[in-house]
C-alpha cells in the first residue's frame, strides 16, 4: 500500500524554530500530499505563520529539513529556487498587495517578470485572473486602498494564481470576512481546487471554512504537529484538539457543515 | 516548432496546437495568435491532441483571440469552433468564464474635449490648493489649542514624550552637528585666510569666523541637519502610524493625536535646537581657532582677545534666538506631512521627502527674514 501513495508535495521533518529562549516548533513533522486541501490549525502564538514562512523559505529554521516536491529548500541554488518559487504561490493574511500598484498591475507583476509578452496580452490575463476569483472587471484599475477587505483577499488570490502554481499557501484567507464572503471564498477555493487541480495548504481559525474545504488537518500542539483526516482529527482525544473541535463554537459550525 | 499550425480543411479550417502550451511559452503563443488571419469563415476545428501541459493563461488568450475573430457558439456566428482531441479540463472552465456575462463589463472610458479636461484640471488644482491651505491653518490651530490647554490641564504637556524626543532629535544628533560645524568653519577660515593674507589682514580671519559662525552658520547648519534627521523621522513615524490606523485608534479612544504625537515633537525641537546650536557654535569657534593657529600662527590667547574685540554683545544671541523658531518650523512641517499620509507606502515616501525639502526651505526663508529684521532694528 505504501507504494501507492504519491510522494508528498510538502514534507517537513523535525522542524525546530526558536526565537531567543522561546521554542516555537520542537521537532515538527508535516506531510502534504498532492491534491490535498490541508488545513493548519493551532492556538494563537503556536507558530502557524512561522511554519508557513519557514516552508516558503522566508525564515531559516534552527533545525530540521523542509522539502517541496522532494527538494530540500535550504540547499537550493538560486536558479532552482526561482523555479520552485514560480510553482508555488502564497497569499498573506493582510493581502500584501503592493499599495502603489493597481490591482491589474499587482496581478501582472510576476507575469511581467517571468514571461515577457505584449501589454494587451497582460491586460487579458489580468482580466482572466480577476474572473477566476470572481472580481468585477473594473476592479483592475483600482488601488488596494480603494478595495474592501474581501476584495483584497480575492485580489491577493488572483495575484497568487497568475503564475498558475501547483501549490498554494493561504494564511487565514477568510479572517476578517463576513460569513457570506467567507462562504463564497470557500466555494471559490473548492472550485479552483477542482478545476486547476491545486494542492492547497491553508492556515485558518475559521472552523466553518476548515470543515467545508479541508480533507486533511494538522494541529500544532506543544511545538509538534498532529496530522489526520478531517474525520480522524475530530475524534482525537488530545484535550486541546477536543476543545477546539467540540467547543461551543464548534458545534454550530459542525451542524452547519453536515446539517 | 510553431505552437500553432493552421490548415484549410475542406470548407473549414483546422488549427493544430503543438508543443508546449504552458505559461512558459506564452510570449510565443501570443505572437502566433496575433498572426492568425481574420478571414476565416465556416467551421474551425481546434486539435488539442499534440498540445502539452496546456496552461490556463495561454488557453484563455486562444479563446479570446478566436472570439475576436468572430467565433461563437450560435449557428449564426461567422466561425463555429469545435474542440477536438482531449480538451483539457481548463477549456471548460475558461469557456464558462468567457461566457459569464454576469460580471459587468466596465463602462467604456468617456472622452472629453481637451479644453474641458484642462479647465477641469485647473479647477481641481485650485480646490486642492485651497483645501491644503485650510489644512495647514487648521493644523496650526490644533497645535495652538493644545498649547492653550496646557494652562488649564498641565497633563496635556507630555513630559516623558518630550524628553524622549529631545533625546532622539537632540542628544543623538550631537556628534554629527559638532563634526559638521567644526569642518565647515575650518573651510571658511581657510578660505578667509587665503584672501585676507593678500592684504596683510590675517587677524580679521577671527572676525570672519566668529561672526559668521555665531550669527548664521552655527544655527543654520544645525537646523538643516536636524531637518534632515528629525523632520524626516517625524513624517515617517507619524505616517506609518496613519497607515496602521494608529492615529484613528487614538482619536477613537478620545485622545488627541496632536497632543500626543505632534506637540511633544515640536516642543522637543524647540528645546533641542538652541542647545545643539550652542554646541555647533562652540565647535565652529574651535575649528576657526585651530586653523588660525596652524595656518596663520595666531595663538589661541590672541584669538580669544581678538574674538572679544570683534563681537558685539548681541552677536551670540542674534544667532541663538533664531534656533527655537527654526525648531518650530521643522517640527510642524514634519508632523504635518506625517499626518497627511493616507493609503499607500508611496505616499509615505513622497511626504517624507516633501517634509525635509519644505522644512529646509522654510528655515532658509525664515533666516532671510531674520536678517532683514535684525538689519532694521540694528541687532
Amino acid at each position: 500500500m505504501a507504494d501507492d501513495t504519491p510522494p508528498p508535495v510538502v514534507r517537513v521533518h523535525g522542524l525546530v524554530s526558536r526565537f531567543g529562549a522561546q521554542l516555537v516548533h520542537n521537532g515538527l513533522d508535516l506531510e502534504v500530499r498532492p491534491n490535498d486541501v490541508f488545513g493548519i490549525v493551532g492556538g494563537s502564538g503556536s507558530g502557524k505563520s512561522v511554519l508557513l514562512r519557514t516552508i516558503l523559505g522566508l525564515r531559516r529554521p534552527q533545525g530540521g529539513t523542509i522539502e517541496l516536491y522532494g527538494r530540500d529548500i535550504l540547499k537550493l541554488s538560486r536558479p532552482e529556487r526561482l523555479d520552485l518559487v514560480q510553482s508555488c504561490a502564497v497569499t498573506f493574511q493582510s493581502g500584501a498587495l503592493i499599495s502603489s500598484l493597481n490591482i491589474a498591475q499587482n496581478i501582472q507583476l510576476p507575469l511581467r517578470e517571468y514571461h515577457p509578452m505584449r501589454e494587451e496580452a497582460l491586460d487579458e490575463l489580468a482580466q482572466l485572473n480577476l474572473r477566476l476569483v470572481g472580481l468585477p472587471p473594473d476592479a483592475a484599475a483600482k488601488y488596494p486602498a480603494q478595495l474592501s477587505g474581501g476584495m483584497i483577499k480575492r485580489a491577493a488570490l488572483a495575484r497568487a494564481l497568475s503564475l498558475e502554481p501547483k501549490l498554494l499557501f493561504l494564511d487565514e484567507p477568510t479572517s476578517g470576512l463576513d460569513p457570506i464572503s467567507a462562504a463564497a471564498f470557500d466555494e471559490l477555493l473548492l472550485y479552483l481546487h477542482a478545476e486547476l487541480r491545486l494542492t492547497v495548504v491553508m492556515i485558518t481559525h475559521d472552523l466553518d471554512s476548515l470543515l467545508r474545504t479541508c480533507n486533511r488537518v494538522g494541529v500544532i500542539v506543544e511545538g509538534r504537529m498532529i496530522t489526520d483526516t478531517l474525520a480522524g482529527i475530530m475524534q482525537n482525544s488530545h484535550p486541546w484538539i477536543h476543545d477546539y473541535f467540540h467547543g461551543p463554537r464548534a458545534h454550530a459550525a459542525e451542524k452547519a457543515a453536515h446539517g | 516548432m510553431n505552437a500553432l499550425t493552421l490548415q484549410q480543411d475542406g470548407e473549414g479550417w483546422r488549427l493544430c496546437l503543438n508543443g508546449d502550451w504552458s505559461l512558459a511559452s506564452i510570449g510565443k503563443i501570443d505572437r502566433e495568435l496575433e498572426a492568425l488571419p481574420g478571414s476565416m469563415l465556416g467551421t474551425l476545428i481546434c486539435d488539442w491532441s499534440r498540445a502539452e501541459q496546456p496552461g490556463i493563461a495561454p488557453v484563455w488568450l486562444l479563446l479570446k483571440r478566436l472570439s475576436a475573430l468572430g467565433a461563437g457558439e450560435s449557428p449564426a456566428s461567422r466561425l463555429r469552433v469545435h474542440h477536438e482531441g482531449v480538451p483539457p479540463p481548463t477549456v471548460g472552465l475558461l469557456r464558462k468564464l468567457a461566457s459569464d456575462r454576469s460580471a459587468a463589463q466596465s463602462a467604456p472610458p468617456t472622452t472629453m474635449p481637451a479644453i474641458e479636461v484642462a479647465i477641469g484640471d485647473l479647477g481641481l488644482w485650485a480646490v486642492q490648493e485651497g483645501t491644503a491651505a485650510r489644512g495647514v491653518l487648521a493644523f496650526f490651530g490644533r497645535i495652538a489649542a493644545v498649547f492653550g490647554q496646557i494652562f488649564s490641564r498641565p497633563r496635556a504637556l507630555r513630559l516623558p514624550s518630550i524628553a524622549r524626543h529631545i533625546y532622539e532629535a537632540g542628544i543623538t544628533a550631537i556628534p554629527i552637528v559638532a563634526l559638521i560645524a567644526f569642518l565647515i568653519s575650518v573651510v571658511v577660515a581657510y578660505l578667509g585666510a587665503q584672501q585676507l593674507r593678500k592684504f596683510g589682514a590675517d587677524i580679521f580671519v577671527v572676525d570672519l569666523v566668529t561672526i559668521g559662525v555665531l550669527r548664521e552658520m552655527g544655527v543654520l547648519l544645525t537646523a538643516i541637519i536636524v531637518a534632515g534627521r528629525s523632520g524626516s523621522a517625524f513624517a515617517a513615524e507619524i505616517g506609518v502610524m496613519q497607515l496602521n490606523d494608529e492615529v484613528d485608534a487614538l482619536r477613537a479612544m478620545g485622545l488627541n493625536p496632536v497632543e500626543l504625537l505632534v506637540v511633544p515633537r515640536v516642543l522637543a525641537l524647540v528645546i533641542a535646537l538652541p542647545l545643539l546650536t550652542v554646541i555647533a557654535d562652540a565647535m565652529g569657534l574651535a575649528g576657526g581657532a585651530l586653523l588660525s593657529l596652524l595656518e596663520l600662527h595666531i595663538p589661541p590667547a590672541q584669538f580669544t582677545v581678538r574674538l572679544h574685540e570683534a563681537l558685539s554683545p548681541t552677536t551670540f544671541w542674534a544667532g541663538l534666538v533664531k534656533a527655537p523658531v527654526f525648531g518650530l518650523l521643522i517640527g510642524v512641517v514634519g508632523a504635518y506631512r506625517g499626518m497627511q499620509v493616507r493609503e499607500s507606502a508611496r505616499e509615505l515616501g513622497r511626504l517624507t521627502t516633501v517634509a525635509v525639502v519644505q522644512s529646509i526651505f522654510q528655515v532658509i526663508l525664515a533666516d532671510a527674514l531674520f536678517a532683514i529684521l535684525f538689519q532694521k532694528i540694528d541687532f
